[in-house]
């Protein structure tokens, strides 16, 4: 069903700009320190939106799998890229980047190629339209639990260590030592999406369902779509977190179970 | 028996020495010296050289976790990090009275504990494990004589009630001489036997 839906125009977008350069103007006059990072933000979002749309209506007009696979490529590399710059304490490059790109793969890559096959059953089934929003969204998602957990675990575990060590010295296992900081790395890595769950419909409206109901699809077919994706982020997300947690966790210790912050960090002797 | 086979620590000669069931050994050194670092690889806490055997079993024959439970270190400041102190003891605490608790310590807040009751009930915490072998790093630092000497007493008294062994790092020339049976020194890098003391 289509149904007409009303096309912005520039002067309507520059009116909400103004709304945006009022806050930076205020900002700055309080001298809140925020205008620039606050300008730079909304210059980028202009910017990469535009360029984004241009990409995807020049893909979108020629499905081919190769295009969709390259974008998809990036998308994930900027994605392990962006989570390892989030952290306030640094892990050694590449194999940070290596676990992050690998999580996001297995997880959000995987569930957006099973949930085009199986669920959306277009045809081709990596028609554009479905498949770069739908792997946008998981890696989105996935991309902020991981780095929320990540950094968590790596953070509290340093400010730890002493503790942990101590643990060790009683005869804990590593695993056992880890758990409490383990734990509440998973919990700060899936609080986003279960209160996003929690708080849908009720407190919010989900932006892909706000869009679509915007662009004239029924409110029930939008909320399907909306459930849909909801699951999918959960469960991404979920596996994502805990598949790094692991990674993290098993380099955190060596095969005598101790503690080698060496091997995750560069460590100041 | 503790056995230190060919132990290497970085910045301290080559180690031999072997300990015999029962047997307290005195520790002193400057601070910097290595006597923490040498604690740390007999518990396998940091990579190192050699071999250590307890009772003919080698570290690496265990998992670590075992290991560290047969040969325990305390470390000289302790760390608690559950609410209350009974929560950290893995069986039932013994010799609570021979550090001057009652019975109710194990109810307490982690929370109102001085320094120094920490330190004694790190002790108790260690022994809760019934380790084979004490590595004790400074166990009397932060306790008045009182206490030291109850916590001297304990511990020699649990060596010879488990034929256990410890190893005793301290700066305090007396104590040492009171509880220990032989006396070994790092200085420099070198580690040597004090004849005499």
């Amino acid at each position: 069903m289509k149904t007409e839906f009303i096309t912005l125009t520039a002067p309507d977008l520059i009116l909400a700009s103004l709304l945006v350069l009022a806050l930076i103007g205020l900002v700055a006059r309080l001298q809140l320190g925020l205008g620039q990072t606050l300008s730079i933000a909304a210059v980028r979002t202009t910017v990469q939106l535009l360029l984004v749309g241009l990409i995807l209506e020049a893909v979108f007009n020629r499905a081919r799998l190769s295009w969709i696979l390259l974008i998809a490529l990036v998308m994930m590399v900027v994605a392990a890229w962006e989570i390892l710059a989030r952290q306030k304490r640094k892990l050694r490059a590449k194999w940070g980047f290596s676990i992050s790109a690998f999580a996001l793969f297995v997880s959000s890559f995987m569930i957006t190629v099973l949930t085009l096959l199986m669920v959306i059953e277009a045809d081709p089934w990596y028609t554009p339209q479905y498949a770069i929003p739908l792997l946008g969204m998981l890696l989105g998602n996935t991309m902020n639990g991981i780095a929320l957990g990540m950094d968590r675990l790596v953070q509290t575990a340093w400010q730890q260590r002493a503790v942990i060590e101590q643990r060790l010295m009683l005869g804990q296992k590593d695993s056992e030592a880890i758990r409490d900081i383990a734990r509440d790395s998973m919990r700060a890595g899936m609080i986003p999406i279960i209160n996003a769950m929690a708080a849908a419909g009720v407190v919010s409206l989900p932006g892909m369902m706000t869009g679509q109901i915007l662009a004239g699809s029924p409110p029930v077919e939008a909320v399907k779509y909306q459930i849909l994706i909801m699951f999918l982020v959960t469960a991404g997300t979920g596996f994502a977190v805990i598949m790094v947690l692991q990674l993290i966790t098993r380099r955190m210790f060596d095969s005598r179970e101790r503690l080698r912050f060496d091997r995750l960090l560069k460590v100041p002797r | 028996m503790l056995r230190l086979e060919d132990l290497q620590i970085p910045g301290i000669e080559t180690i031999n020495l072997t300990i015999a069931p029962g047997e307290c050994i005195g520790l002193s050194g400057e601070s910097g010296s290595g006597k923490t670092r040498l604690l740390r690889a007999i518990a396998d806490m940091d990579e190192h050289g050699g071999q250590v055997y307890e009772e003919n079993v080698a570290q690496d024959d265990v998992r670590a976790h075992e290991w560290r439970r047969r040969v325990a270190l305390l470390p000289a400041e302790s760390h608690w990090w559950l609410d209350t102190v009974g929560e950290h003891f893995s069986a039932h605490a013994e010799h609570i009275e021979a550090l001057g608790f009652g019975q109710d310590v194990m109810s307490w807040s982690i929370s109102r504990c001085s320094s120094g009751e920490k330190q004694r009930l790190s002790i108790l915490r260690m022994l809760a494990n019934c380790p084979r072998v004490l590595l004790l790093d400074e166990p009397t630092a932060n306790l008045d004589a009182a206490n030291s000497e109850r916590v001297e007493r304990l511990v020699l008294d649990y060596l010879v009630e488990h034929n256990a062994i410890a190893i005793w790092v301290g700066h305090d020339a007396a104590q040492l001489s009171r509880v220990a049976h032989h006396r070994y020194q790092v200085s420099d890098g070198s580690f040597t036997k004090v004849v005499h003391p």
